[in-house]
């Protein structure tokens, strides 16, 4: 068998997360005018400045223009064909505990392998479930209160906590901040909300899980974590998609705010639906997602990106602070027609300040991968340095891998360093295996795990193998 | 062990094997001698079954299989083992990663019980310290950073650690210093036994010193031209190859070691 046939064969794996839940869903008639808006907002009998808010930034929206810059190419969507919000009815009342929760949603995450119930989780992980737009239910939450962390829903928190939500929703990603995240602000469903108080090591790991159900419906979801002084949290949110022909719209928004000597850990394992070996159907991904560190505050990106047909996301630190540390790790997977343009971007403010972006892109198929990173060191980034190393791995002859590094550096006493490296998965490599007795399936996703090791190590334990399990069931058939 | 008859290969559509005949029975040692671009690498990498590497004629019987028909890892699960010329690097893959998962293939294969965490531990360190290669090697990505002696060691260390029933050697001696040439051919020594074969393919005699042949070829032109035993690499060593390569020699067919 050539590389290539074994390569192609290899490509053309089945998405495990790709079923429908069947479930009597409250869907809004797709399109999107200021009274979708106001539904939306009384929905979640929101108090009045938040309807405010949305209305502002969905006036910006209508100003804007949709963002051409990425290296993508999609067709033009129609937001007035997507509906912007959608519950299972079932949720009308919310319920209060997990008896309460229709057996059909815990079916669809046991499903997905994420069982509910406290004492069948993975040890100390509490998680807050979303499906389309609305929060299903957040465990622990009583034992985390305990300890004074508020974990919730994002609707619950502009409810119960609103002095925090006036004073930090938008305030690390303004409403005009980009196209996407305007409309987000205007029309966000839901999401988790996070507050860890002053000096308060977060007992367990947070996460969220994401799940799109509904057809032609927009994931608008929103989530701001605040770690106040001194405070730690780890937090991970992992998605999911049923397998449809239709494009759809994924457009999330992420805050996060660490205070004075915080330190934020947020991973994420994307896999969206991707879409056929043809490009049919998928996710469109266009996320968001931003961190202001102060002084002596650490917030570390960790991603993981195997699914959407398209993913548009560049998680970034603002080193506000002196002496304030961002880091991003990066695992992005494009295969069959998967296009992903993703990086990070590292505005260095404070002094000392220092980050480190590890980026590895692996094409398949006919994917493309793109990484677009910015460093910026500003005037007053005094001893500030960056390092940066992105690397490129290339299955098969039909993909692509692309790197548009931006560095500006305005103080001369900031050190930046970038390294790059483009390799393939070489016949030698594999023939190695294979003579060593090891089928070239398993060689391939041995050798895309090792190269993704230095990403997969910044995982919290947990989520680090099911991250290259992951990788392992999208890579399957890329070689057979 | 291993029979091969009237064996043709091409390389992009060009004849490289033009009819080769070699019997290897178990517990031999046979050494293939020839010079650059006689088609010894050829052999191998058609022995161990690799990609763009096409037999157009003749048979390869391995322990009265059929080795043609076998995909790579087949052969290597079946006991064939070859020591590449040139070991690829594996970034990120630690080399005990590596063994683990490909003794674990073999075991599987050959309905062999799978060892425990610490009995495979136990085994590696032992070869580690046969081939001379620290046991932090275990922990780095396969031959990532090692140098040319490392590599070929590592290659070594792989076939103590699998102890397959054939074991191919493409020019392992090749670019190694005297130690390492020496660890090597300790390695090869250490495996020798009655039911175990070697096919050692080298340029230079220098690895036989080492490693006492019990028959050697001379491959020219991708046809074997004369057999004899380890005298016949102190011959070569002295005279070169260019007096076989005149065709005055017997045909390759004719020979059987």
């Amino acid at each position: 068998m050539s590389e290539s046939n074994v390569i192609d064969e290899h490509i053309n794996s089945g998405y495990d997360a790709g079923f429908i839940t069947d479930i009597e869903m409250q869907t809004f008639d797709p399109g999107l005018d200021e009274n979708v808006i106001r539904k939306i907002s009384a929905k979640k009998n929101e108090p009045e400045f938040m309807l405010q808010w949305r209305l502002d930034a969905y006036q910006q929206w209508l100003k804007m223009e949709r963002p051409d810059w990425a290296h993508v190419k999609y067709p033009e969507i129609d937001f007035n064909s997507i509906a912007y919000y959608s519950s299972p009815k079932s949720q009308e009342d919310a319920p209060k505990s997990l008896d309460e929760v229709d057996p059909e949603l815990l079916r669809t995450y046991e499903k997905l392998g994420i069982p509910l119930h406290e004492q069948a989780t993975l040890a100390g992980v509490a998680v807050d479930m979303v499906f389309d737009s609305v929060s299903i239910i957040t465990t622990f939450k009583e034992k985390l209160a305990e300890s004074g962390v508020i974990f919730c829903s994002l609707s619950e928190a502009v409810i119960e906590h609103p002095e925090l939500i006036k004073k930090y929703l938008g305030s690390v990603v303004p409403i005009n901040d980009n196209f996407y995240s305007a409309l987000n602000c205007a029309v966000f469903s839901d999401g988790s909300f996070v507050y860890i108080p002053k000096g308060v090591k977060c007992p367990m790991e947070l996460s969220t899980y994401f799940r799109i159900n509904e057809m032609n419906t927009g994931q608008f979801e929103r989530t701001l974590i605040i770690a106040d002084e001194g405070s730690y949290v780890s937090y991970l949110e992992g998605c999911t998609a049923p397998s449809r022909d239709e494009n759809q719209l994924h457009g999330a928004v992420v805050e996060l705010v660490a205070l004075k000597g915080a330190q934020i850990k947020y991973s994420t394992v994307q896999n969206w639906y991707p879409g056929d070996v043809n490009g049919k159907g998928g996710i469109y991904n266009f996320v968001t997602k931003r961190g202001v560190c102060h002084t002596d505050a650490k917030i570390s990106w960790t991603q993981v990106e195997t699914g959407s047909a398209i993913t548009w996301k560049y998680p970034s630190v603002i080193l506000l602070g002196d002496n304030s540390v961002g880091e991003f790790y990066s695992v992005a997977l494009a295969r069959n027609a998967q296009q992903a343009d993703t990086g990070t971007k590292m505005i260095h403010l404070g002094r000392n300040t220092r980050s480190t972006i590890i980026s590895k892109g692996i094409s398949a198929g006919k994917g493309s991968n793109t990484y677009r990173g910015l460093v910026n060191m500003s005037p007053k980034a005094e001893g500030a340095r960056n390092f940066t190393q992105c690397d490129s791995l290339l299955i098969g002859d039909q993909c692509a891998a692309h790197t548009f590094p931006y560095i500006v550096s305005k103080n001369p006493s900031a050190i930046v360093e970038h390294e790059a490296t483009t390799s393939k998965v070489s016949e030698d490599q594999l023939f190695l295996c294979q003579q060593r007795g090891i089928d070239p399936e398993k060689a391939v996703s041995m050798i895309v795990n090792g190269f993704c090791k230095s990403v997969f190590k910044e995982l919290p334990m947990e989520f680090a193998v099911e991250a290259g399990k992951l990788l392992e069931v999208s890579l399957e058939g890329s070689v057979g | 062990m291993l029979k091969i008859a009237n064996l043709r290969a091409t390389v992009d559509d060009k004849e490289i094997l033009k009819g080769l005949n070699i019997e290897v029975k178990p517990g031999e040692v046979h050494a293939i001698m020839g010079p650059n671009g006689s088609g010894k690498s050829t052999l191998s990498n058609v022995l161990a079954g690799r990609d763009n590497y096409h037999t157009t004629d003749g048979t390869v019987l391995f322990e009265g299989k059929d080795l043609l028909t076998l995909a790579p890892e087949e052969r290597a699960r079946e006991g064939v083992f070859l020591a590449f010329q040139y070991p690829v690097e594996i970034p990120g893959v630690s080399n005990l990663e590596f063994l683990k998962t490909s003794l674990e293939c073999l075991h599987t294969h050959q309905n062999k019980p799978l060892l425990s965490a610490v009995e495979f531990m136990k085994l590696a360190r032992e070869k580690c310290k046969l081939v001379d290669l620290d046991t932090d090697f275990l922990k780095r990505g396969v031959n990532e950073g090692f140098s040319g002696g490392e590599k070929k060691r590592n290659d070594i260390l792989q076939m103590l650690m699998l102890e397959p029933t054939l074991c191919l050697l493409d020019e392992t001696d090749s670019g190694l210093d005297i130690d390492a040439l020496k660890v090597v051919a300790d390695g090869i020594n250490a495996l020798r036994s009655p039911d175990r074969s070697f096919v050692l393919i080298t340029h230079y005699q220098r690895l036989l010193d080492y490693v006492q042949p019990d028959f050697v070829h001379v491959l020219v032109d991708g046809q074997i031209v004369k057999s004899g035993g380890s005298e016949l690499a102190l011959e070569l060593e002295e005279k070169g190859y260019s007096w076989l390569e005149s065709g005055t020699e017997q045909p390759a067919n004719s020979l059987k070691a």
